[in-house]
């Protein structure tokens, strides 16, 4: 019977491959965090409310509390350890803004923040904020408040995030 | 929450083929593994079926569209056809949840999303629908019924359903195709979803096995339309109430069709033929509308605490129309 309830999985965490055995109820969070070390994902509400466990699947944002691992196998995951380059001190250039923006205070959301933010400014196409349907608009503050809405702040550092998201946005690409 | 077994199913026949009692079909996950790990549902078995059908949004022979139930939310959003032909259908998409979850969530998962309704959520209160004859805390003096329902609700239950885009789909008129162990068959909107009656353990006319395959939309209305929706807060909440509108005027300024849905206010998505036919053939002027709506909210039954739905839900109308008709 145990058997029946756990499933061998291949995924690809940060470019790693990874092959586990892992209880069908396991959520990804509780795989990368528990079984794979990765804890800079955090656990907030479990419930898909408030974001801090934002990863990237596939390269698109996606809460890993409710995802649950089994459905991951042949996945590609990226988690904020790897947003940085090579180097250790090659921050993503949106982590780089969140420390010169100063875009948090006690930084439990901020995994999640810098994921959803690197997920969204892929994201094409409109928002509900946006008047003109077939429009992909530039993200003004509003768009991006609108686009971040899944991710919380309890210590309200949004002001700073929307600043900090707002200089890469506006950055030229590379 | 339980253990299951788990398969993903690589079509939609090996779906069916996998499903017996106690089977849950998975599309995003966004609702159902929260309602697992709430303990509200405990499947002891678990088909992953986004890969069991469609997800891509084609052109239909008569002039609509067919979207795959595995289609994500996000994607059905961007698609240009749906930006372009069916505005209505795009804006109730991006008005719902969040980025993260709206790239989760699938068109046959969302259709298929459970009741936000507190007591349902919570497997310590008594609820008709969760645990049937258990009855029902939201009938309870005091009870929190904010969010729940004013319209075709029983003594059973009061719960409200909370889709965006079934509300829109309700009013576009689309159809929903299903495979089950009997074979395929296609499901008009709103008729997916019922009133809860005396059965409010069943959300939907799906018997057990039936798959959701697709979304047929038939082709665009002529005339404008709108989805309008009212939260708590700006963004990433469920719809207090919401409406689906179409209006198209003739030359004379008169009424020559209405399409109305609204969400948030019943146990299914709510289509307004009172109001349609009452105000098809009117001038398109705040008066009809207001004579319209009236017609319509006759039929409201508020609950203690959520009276102010049906003046929001009239307010809402008849903006929308106001302006649709501009």
């Amino acid at each position: 019977m145990g058997s029946a309830h756990t499933t061998p999985i291949t995924l690809a965490v940060n470019g790693e491959p990874h092959t586990v055995t892992i209880d069908n109820r396991t959520s990804l969070l509780d795989l990368l965090r528990e079984r794979l070390g990765l804890t800079g994902t955090k656990k907030g509400c479990d419930h898909g409310q408030c974001g801090a466990c934002t990863v990237l699947i596939g390269g698109r944002r996606a809460n890993a509390c409710l995802a649950l691992a089994v459905t991951c196998d042949g996945a590609e995951v990226t988690t904020v350890e790897g947003l940085v380059g090579p180097g250790d001190a090659d921050l993503h250039p949106l982590q780089a803004a969140f420390i010169r923006h100063d875009a948090f205070q006690c930084g439990y959301c901020t995994p999640g923040q810098l994921c959803s933010a690197v997920g969204m400014l892929t994201e094409p196409g409109p928002s509900a904020v946006t008047d003109d349907l077939m429009a992909s608009p530039p993200l003004t503050p509003g768009e991006i408040r609108e686009r971040m809405s899944g991710n919380l702040c309890r210590c309200g550092a949004y002001v700073n995030i929307v600043r900090a998201i707002s200089a890469v946005a506006e950055a030229p690409a590379q | 929450m339980k253990a299951f077994s788990y398969a993903r199913a690589s079509d939609t026949r090996a779906a069916v083929g996998e499903y017996h009692p106690g089977t849950a079909y998975l599309g995003g996950g966004t609702n159902l593994v929260d309602l697992m790990r709430l303990g509200v549902l405990a499947p002891d078995r678990v088909v992953d079926v986004t890969r069991a059908t469609s997800d891509s949004i084609e052109n239909s022979p008569d002039g609509g569209l067919l979207i795959g139930a595995a289609v994500r939310n996000s994607d059905l959003a961007t698609s240009r056809a749906v930006r372009q032909r069916y505005p209505l259908l795009a804006r109730a998409v991006l008005d719902g949840a969040s980025g993260q979850i709206r790239n989760m969530a699938t068109v046959g998962g969302n259709l298929l999303q459970r009741t936000r309704c507190p007591y349902f959520q919570d497997v310590s209160m008594p609820c008709n629908k969760r645990l049937p004859g258990s009855g029902c805390q939201a009938r309870a003096p005091g009870a929190d019924t904010e969010n729940l329902a004013i319209l075709g609700h029983s003594a059973a239950c009061v719960a409200t359903n909370p889709s965006d885009m079934a509300v829109a789909l309700t009013a576009l008129g689309a159809r929903v195709r299903v495979t089950g162990p009997d074979g395929e068959r296609s499901v008009p909107m709103p008729g997916l979803h019922r009133l809860p009656g005396g059965s409010p353990q069943r959300d939907t006319s799906l018997e057990p096995g039936e798959l959701i395959t697709a979304v047929e939309l038939p082709p665009p209305l002529p005339g404008r339309s709108a989805y309008r929706k009212v939260r708590g807060r700006a963004s990433f909440a469920f719809a207090l109430v919401s409406v689906a509108a179409v209006l198209r005027t003739g030359p004379d300024g008169t009424v020559s069709d209405c399409k109305l849905a609204l969400g948030g206010v019943a146990h299914a998505p709510w289509r307004c033929h009172s109001a349609e036919r009452t105000v098809v053939t009117l001038p398109a002027t705040r008066d009809s509308f207001i004579r319209a709506t009236d017609e319509e909210l006759r039929q409201a039954r508020p609950l203690p605490g959520n009276e102010y739905k049906v003046t929001l839900a009239r307010n809402l109308i008849v903006g929308v129309l106001g302006e649709l008709a501009r």
